[in-house]
């Protein structure tokens, strides 16, 4: 009996410990692994201990182009679904009807699937299409949404935050709810505006919830990759090929799979970092630390 | 001053609204077009003049998306069922139990959610093909290569994990004193007392797992086992000139998932407030 008890904890973890190390652990060993070999000569039989795919990922234009895409990407959708987001759920908080109904249809997009949301804006991008015919409306020029290489990753970034809105709204409104009411009370005998009020006890309120929006949408930026897949295939001219684009190429078009791993542990580290600053300062309490 | 307030927020949220639908309305709009109407038309028409529901039939007829559908649900559904499990089995222990190696096993998982699936899925993908886990190898391989690397979920483990804490331990000390094992006060008294966090985590999970296209789209050899992102992404292929099918095709596909966000909307608002699974 003393020994069963013993053992106990290790039989209801033994599951969970067998999928993460099969499908866990050993992949994410065998990727440095796999970065540090030598496939040149026989794809079969690698040699163990070069540093030949990090000269060469850091030789690579296409790479160092990836990853500094990834970061223009990371710019242009972060900063937008920190604050939009935001600003939206300060304005459903209000004592408003419908509130449900608008939770609801912002959230919409969050739930459908981000290849058929990719597929509707391409047909929006389309040269004569309808973001074009409303650009015609307000006597703007027409836009090479998808095949200029200096307009695409904004296009890319644009379906990114339509997906993303609603879920960050929805973060927001869930510690909205936690700003004691007498704050604003209080504010508002000090004689503080709308604008005041929130720039004075929402914001510092929301600080951490902020920050750890701001992490993971940041996490998620750097792993982007169906809506490019879906909409450009990371043209034109490589302007949105991105890390995992990269990845994706190296590792299932041109089988290269010591080039791919050392672009994954590039990856592995940037996210990585966002990561250990996200739960040590912000999720703590999600995860019982 | 109020009313102009309340005014000028519902005027800023029914547009934000308009622009949520905007890209779904087009598409159903084209799809509901008939051959006889110019889907380029300047300027563009919303309503239809050519109505037809001819495009949903071809595409239904041409393509099977309601294959893609089922496989999609199975794929889900398992991918649930055994998050449920295995996630709800190890928050257990790591929530009420002291034993020797917790605090490596605890920082072990947690770390798993520190490394994006992008950056391990090559290896994955070497070993997926090692175990034979693939559609080449019949039906049932290729479901569970499609499932088994997404069965266990650390974020599950920690969601269930806390709400384990919250359950009172005078619950389980008094279902000891009446004899019950460990099995049994697992899953007689604490795992009813933490269904709403199941009911999160089978939500995020279902979403999460319908909407998932790199692995399938990597590990998918036969059509009659595409899920639907796979099978949409691909009429574009199929159909490159004719974005009326497209279009239909692509409307069809979120149905399902619409119905199911909108029956169980309470969850999902009650999912953000925990924090839950980003799909």
């Amino acid at each position: 009996m003393q020994s069963y008890k013993k053992i106990t904890p290790y039989l209801f973890l033994f599951p969970a410990i067998l999928l993460l190390t099969i499908f866990f652990f050993l992949p994410f060993f065998q990727t440095i692994i796999y970065s540090f070999q030598d496939y040149s000569n026989d794809i079969y039989n690698p040699v163990f201990g070069t540093l030949l795919n990090y000269k060469t990922l850091y030789n690579s234009p296409i790479f160092i182009k990836s990853l500094v895409n990834t970061f223009y990407f990371l710019i242009l959708t972060t900063p937008f679904l920190v604050v939009f987001p935001l600003f939206l759920a300060i304005l459903i908080n209000q004592k408003i009807k419908g509130k449900t109904f608008y939770k609801l249809i912002i959230y919409l997009p969050v739930v459908v699937s981000i290849v058929v949301v990719a597929i509707a804006f391409k047909w929006l991008y389309a040269p004569n299409g309808l973001l074009n015919y409303f650009m015609e409306t307000f006597n703007l020029p027409h836009i090479n949404w998808l095949s200029s290489p200096r307009v695409a990753m904004i296009s890319v970034a644009l379906v990114t935050i339509f997906k993303g809105v609603g879920y960050y709204m929805m973060i927001y409104l869930a510690s909205l709810m936690s700003v004691p009411k007498e704050l604003y009370e209080a504010a508002e005998i000090d004689g503080a505006n709308e604008f005041q009020k929130h720039m004075t006890v929402t914001i510092p309120h929301l600080m951490p919830t902020i920050a750890l929006v701001s992490t993971i949408s940041a996490i998620s930026a750097l792993k982007v990759f169906v809506e490019i897949y879906v909409m450009t295939k990371g043209g034109p001219l490589d302007s949105t090929k991105t890390i995992v684009y990269y990845i994706y190429e190296r590792a299932f078009e041109n089988l290269d799979i010591g080039l791919a791993s050392a672009a994954c542990v590039v990856l592995l580290i940037v996210v990585m970092i966002f990561s250990i600053i996200n739960i040590l300062c912000f999720e703590r309490k999600k995860y019982g630390l | 001053m109020r009313h102009i307030k309340g005014f000028l927020i519902h005027i800023i949220l029914i547009f934000v609204c308009i622009l949520c639908l905007l890209p779904f309305l087009w598409l159903t709009s084209t799809a509901l077009k008939g051959a006889g109407e110019n889907i380029f038309a300047y300027p563009p028409v919303f309503i239809p003049e050519d109505f037809t529901f001819e495009n949903f039939k071809m595409v239904l007829i041409l393509v099977p998306i309601v294959g893609y559908a089922l496989n999609s649900f199975i794929v889900a559904s398992f991918t649930v069922v055994l998050n449920l499990i295995f996630s709800a089995l190890a928050a257990y222990p790591l929530a009420r139990m002291n034993f020797k190696g917790k605090n490596i096993i605890f920082f072990g998982i947690l770390a798993t959610i520190m490394v994006p699936f992008q950056a391990i899925m090559l290896p994955i993908y070497i070993i997926t093909l090692k175990l034979n886990l693939v559609d080449s190898y019949g039906n049932l391989n290729g479901y569970l290569g499609l499932i088994l690397p997404f069965a266990v979920n650390a974020f599950g483990i920690f969601l269930l994990r806390q709400a384990f804490l919250a359950v009172p331990r005078e619950l389980e000390e008094s279902a000891v004193i009446d004899g019950c094992n460990s099995l049994q006060i697992f899953f007689k008294v604490l795992l009813p007392l933490i269904k709403p966090s199941l009911a999160v985590l089978a939500i995020f999970i279902f979403i999460g797992s319908w909407g998932e296209f790199l692995w399938p789209s990597i590990i998918l050899t036969k059509d009659s086992l595409y899920t639907l992102p796979v099978g949409i992404n691909d009429l574009q292929g199929a159909f490159s000139a004719n974005y009326r099918l497209i279009a239909a095709g692509s409307i069809v596909s979120i149905i399902p998932i619409v119905i199911f966000f909108l029956s169980l909307q309470k969850y999902f608002i009650q999912g953000s407030t925990e924090g839950a699974v980003k799909g």
